[in-house]
């Protein structure tokens, strides 16, 4: 019997492989996948003008205090359906329409609190908090310090 | 035993199955094989409160289901291999604690119960050991949190995305001309695979990652 590795069955190269891979593995439906997150985040939008339209004609509040109160509301509404374990399937359904908005961020924060509630307060839910939101703030927050730098400085030259 | 290529063994005294058990989740008893496993939960936390803790009794109710199948006691058992998906093996080393066997940990995720199988036949053949199970588990939310998201994150999954098994499974090796092992099914042979790696980075394409180990193997 030989000793050393025979290769009897063509095994195919990397390249190969890809183009195999590609060709077995379906695509993303792109053609449900956009009207549906179109229509949905569209609806939560919608939902978001409504509540700052309540907030100014009927609670009388000014516009910039109205637009914070939206967030907060949404990101309330957010958190609740995530905690009953209504929001994955919402989003399964819509993708990027409930990405997007700010109930993105929310369920991003209260999935995990959820998930690593087994490993306690502090290992689990306070280590692994931002295990999702978390480079989305590192950098968001980087960039706008950046840009804050940026601008003071431009002003700083032109006036 | 007798080797017949570099990576190739028959055994002389072939070890046999003397017994087996299986036991799964909710949604693995509703599939098309629900009927075959022996133990099958409809809550997939056992009742337990974590789902790694739920991994770990799925493996002791499917050694126990073996053991009581082939009626046959822990003190019968004189090696057992085990292996899982998750850190340091926790699931399956929790799941034996009470057993008292001899016990030795694998990981070879998708190759572990064919990584302990080879195992366990290699000591019952050799007389390491007159019987020894090889079992493995998975839990579909244990899994998530180990390599992928929250449970209730509200991410999409991609059509390549595949779904872990909730569930354990046995194996009983026992020596060849033993009792209860006449006319079992019996190993006749190994080959252990190499690691092959074709460049699939896509933690979303498991099959396709995994696949090249699963076909290639070179006597």
């Amino acid at each position: 019997m030989p000793e050393k590795n025979n290769d009897r069955c063509n095994f195919p190269s990397q390249q190969e492989y890809k183009q195999m891979t590609d060709k077995a593995s379906p695509p993303s439906p792109s053609a449900m996948n956009l009207p549906r997150a179109f229509v949905v985040g569209g609806l939560i939008c919608c939902i978001g003008q409504g509540l700052t339209q309540l907030y100014t004609d009927v609670c009388g509040l000014e516009l910039t205090q109205a637009r914070g109160a939206t967030s907060v509301s949404l990101i309330l509404l957010a958190a609740i359906l995530t905690a009953l374990g209504l929001f994955a399937p919402v989003a399964r359904f819509a993708g990027a329409g409930t990405l997007v908005p700010i109930t993105g961020f929310a369920n991003a924060m209260v999935s995990p609190a959820m998930e690593f509630k087994s490993e306690g307060y502090i290992f689990g839910v306070g280590a692994k908090l931002f295990t999702i939101a978390g480079p989305v703030l590192v950098y968001g927050i980087s960039a706008s310090v950046l840009y804050g730098l940026l601008l003071w400085l431009t002003k700083l030259i032109w006036g | 035993m007798k080797r017949i290529g570099r990576a190739s063994f028959t055994f002389s005294q072939p070890p046999r199955i003397v017994g087996c058990a299986s036991a799964v989740g909710k949604k693995e008893g509703e599939g098309p094989l629900g009927a075959s496993f022996d133990r099958v939960f409809d809550d997939n936390l056992l009742g337990e409160d974590s789902w790694e803790k739920a991994e770990s009794r799925l493996v002791t109710e499917a050694v126990t289901a073996a053991l009581e199948k082939t009626r046959l006691t822990a003190e019968d058992i004189d090696a057992i291999f085990t292996g899982d998906l998750l850190n340091q093996c926790i699931a399956s080393t929790f799941g034996m604690r009470a057993m008292g066997i001899p016990h030795v940990g694998m990981y070879g995720a998708c190759s572990t119960m064919a990584s302990s199988l080879i195992g366990a036949a290699v000591f019952t053949a050799s007389g390491a050991a007159r019987r020894s199970i090889a079992v493995t588990s998975s839990h579909f939310s244990s899994s998530e949190r180990q390599f992928r998201y929250p449970l209730q994150y509200g991410g999409q999954r991609p059509p390549t995305a595949q779904w872990t098994v909730t569930g354990s499974g046995a194996i009983i090796l026992g020596e060849n001309d033993s009792t209860e092992a006449i006319n079992r099914a019996q190993i006749t042979a190994a080959t252990i695979g190499t690691i092959e790696d074709l460049g699939i980075t896509d933690a979303n394409n498991m099959g396709a990652a995994m696949a090249p180990v699963d076909v290639k193997l070179t006597p």
